[in-house]
């Protein structure tokens, strides 16, 4: 876990002693909105439909246990007693005072936290795979690069005021679970056979209003050169991304309009001049930061707690389903990655409460080593949990009501806040997620659906990833009445793709009827062992549109 | 004209701007300094023209060349949000060496001056509205930054090397 030192802590404070006097001043009438709106977006202030919103950042993910009791303590004090998980692994408060802002930013300074470039026209927080340093199919810890993309990122004084925001993933391991290729910019960190860090750089992927899938810049960029490549990409981008539609303003445009060898060699001409420069990195820096992310003092486990445990999973059912849906195995023998499912029929996706942040926060403690991850599909994940330790693990899990098996089904269904909360909402997503997880609770009906991801954004934004959601639904105004778009096809990871349109739209009353519709066919086609995604780019979207629509 | 009714703030202090912003086409005011748009710079530079460069000035190595001769290089922010103009500075000052002063000039308000200033920007023409007080206050708003700017040629993650070595 990265640790600020003095360096980091007074830019920290001195950003919230910067907002807390730009608040003054607004609220005294010296700014007008306008101009107050990308001062506050840049420190994670939304005003929203009903109330402000604040997006706090949680960089890469990471989250100390104290960082996560002190977030459940302001959501308390400043907000309703809870707080929502977002797919770019943020924590937002729905219902903060605007003039209380200052005040909880200075609260997340005091466990080295803040909402700096949680939104705006700048580079946003990056994210990474929820599994980094623990993976089993890990080549290059991505943690360490992360934390000086961050470092570089923040307050970058030329990159403040871009056409539109920027958004950067980073993986190290053989299965993307980054998200990349659909990034403004995705890095893939991987050895040669030196040992030596190479990064493959993709630019111009996204979501949004005009998905596409990232272009490869470069296959081998030698790991010194990160950061003045990045800044070479950047530079081009805000001289050249279109600023007069907001709609045509990510790079991914720029690099469609130009084509991906202009725009390479733009920035290769731009990267001649800074190439070498300062912020070439050195092993000197690597290692200061990666110290940071040492190995946690893991005692053995041993042979027999191993064999136990597996013994456990043969015996007890509900115990071997959790295992196998929300367990996730570690490089090191006898640990596991645990998900806590943020999936409940009594919460919004990725919603949890004051006391449930705390109760969390001890269990941290109590079967890690206090670190926890956020994941871009809205769970948090304990890092480190000795297997002898998992059926205790579990039991507490039940009774916090996150120990649904459910992770990776269609239950674990990602969703924005939608119409219930965002102003740029055409539609409600949470009903809908709620209807969807309540018709199709079944868990061995779940379990036969296999692998599968459905993903609800609220709008074209697309803030609910539905372009990659293997099922996606779109909220859709039409003459003011909310209605629902259906896609399929979308996938995350090494063969991403996006979803292709199954028809005309939905009234919200038929989507869950339409979903069950939609499995029918997967189930009555598939082959043994052919999951939805499978069956589905093998037969294409013809026999489900015929069904769904006859 | 409301430039004139602006305060200039170079070298971190308030100065008295002796150069006008001259609108196209306009007449030039006897024994002034002007601030022209960059073509009628390039038709007829000197000791008392300086060009205006427009947000969407594409800085070629010919024009940076050119420029490196201007007694002042103004920069338009249209709007306080086009960001372009740091770009611009930016490769001025650490790409071409240009040593004179560049003045942000147009939108120009407190909370942008900051990010301006370890661009390269070294005055700044501020909207009529601004306190100057809080304007002043603003260029202090950081006392140390992880990127190097042209306020400090080494990143922190080398300045935190050279400390510890």
């Amino acid at each position: 876990m990265y640790r600020y030192d003095t360096y980091d802590q007074t830019l920290v404070d001195e950003r919230v002693a910067q907002f807390r006097d730009q608040m003054r001043r607004y609220l005294e009438g010296k700014i007008s909105d306008d101009e107050f709106l990308p001062l506050r977006v840049q420190n994670g202030l939304y005003i929203q439909r009903y109330a402000p919103m604040l997006r706090i950042a949680i960089p890469y993910g990471m989250l100390a246990s104290y960082q996560l009791r002190k977030l459940g303590e302001i959501a308390a004090r400043y907000d309703r007693g809870y707080g929502h998980f977002t797919t770019r692994t943020n924590l937002q408060l729905n219902w903060p005072k605007l003039e209380d802002v200052p005040d909880i930013l200075a609260d997340l300074a005091s466990v080295q936290m803040h909402a700096i470039q949680t939104s705006g026209n700048d580079i946003r927080n990056t994210t990474t795979d929820q599994f980094s340093g623990i993976a089993a199919d890990e080549d290059v810890d991505p943690r360490p690069w992360c934390e000086l993309i961050r470092q570089w990122s923040t307050f970058h004084p030329e990159f403040a005021y871009l056409p539109r925001k920027f958004k950067i993933a980073v993986t190290g391991a053989e299965e993307d679970r980054a998200a990349i290729q659909v990034h403004d910019v995705g890095l893939r960190l991987w050895r040669n056979s030196d040992g030596d860090v190479r990064v493959k750089v993709l630019a111009g992927g996204g979501l949004g209003r005009t998905p596409m899938i990232g272009a490869v810049m470069c296959d081998d960029l030698p790991w010194q050169h990160l950061l003045t490549y990045l800044e070479a990409i950047l530079r081009v981008y805000n001289q050249y991304g279109r600023r007069d539609n907001k709609f045509k303003a990510r790079i991914k445009i720029l690099v469609k309009a130009l084509g991906i060898d202009e725009f390479r060699r733009r920035t290769e001409v731009e990267w001649a001049h800074i190439k070498d420069g300062p912020q070439t990195l050195t092993d000197e820096a690597i290692s200061a930061v990666t110290g940071h992310f040492v190995e946690p003092p893991r005692r053995d486990v041993a042979e027999d707690a191993i064999q136990a445990y597996e013994r456990l999973r043969g015996e007890n059912r509900a115990f071997a389903r959790f295992v196998t849906n929300n367990v996730t195995d570690h490089k090191v023998p006898g640990y596991k990655a645990v998900t806590l499912s943020l999936k409940r029929h009594d919460h919004s996706p990725g919603d949890v409460t004051s006391e449930d942040m705390a109760a969390v926060a001890d269990l941290a403690d109590e079967f890690g080593y206090g670190e926890l991850r956020v994941t871009h599909e809205q769970n948090l994940v304990l890092t480190d949990v000795p297997v002898d330790r998992m059926e205790e693990l579990w039991q507490r899990l039940e009774t916090l009501g996150m120990a649904n098996p459910t992770v990776g089904t269609l239950a674990d269904l990602i969703c924005c806040p939608g119409g219930d909360y965002c102003s740029l909402a055409n539609a409600k997503s949470i009903p809908v997620a709620q209807e969807i997880q309540q018709r199709f609770e079944n868990l061995d009906f779940l379990y036969d659906l296999g692998p599968l991801e459905l993903n609800i954004s609220g709008c074209m934004n697309a803030c609910g990833h539905h372009h990659v959601g293997h099922i996606g639904i779109l909220g859709v105004d039409k003459k003011g009445e909310e209605y629902y778009q259906i896609s399929l096809g979308g996938s995350q990871g090494n063969e991403s793709s996006l979803g292709k349109i199954l028809g005309p739209s939905f009234y919200r009353e038929d989507v869950t009827n339409v979903i069950d519709k939609l499995l029918k066919v997967y189930v009555g086609e598939r082959t043994p062992d052919e999951t939805f995604l499978d069956t589905y780019r093998r037969i294409g979207l013809k026999p489900f549109k015929e069904h769904v629509y006859a | 004209m409301p430039e004139q009714s602006r305060t200039l703030i170079a070298d971190r202090r308030v100065l008295e701007n002796n150069w006008v912003l001259l609108e196209e086409g306009a007449p030039r005011p006897e024994n002034a300094r002007i601030i022209v748009a960059l073509p009628e710079w390039q038709a007829a530079p000197g000791d008392d023209v300086a060009p205006l460069l427009a947000s969407d000035t594409e800085l070629t190595p010919e024009l940076a060349e050119q420029l490196l001769d201007a007694p002042l290089i103004a920069i338009d922010f249209p709007k306080f949000t086009d960001g372009r103009g740091y770009s611009i500075a930016r490769q001025l000052r650490e790409r071409y060496g240009y040593c004179g002063q560049i003045r942000a000039v147009g939108d120009v308000l407190i909370d942008q001056l900051y990010y301006m200033s370890r661009c390269g920007f070294d005055a700044f023409l501020l909207r009529e509205d601004q306190v100057v007080e809080d304007a002043l206050n603003a260029l202090d708003t950081f006392s140390l930054s992880y990127q190097p700017g042209t306020d400090t040629p080494e990143p922190l993650f080398r300045r935190r090397m050279r400390e510890s070595a």
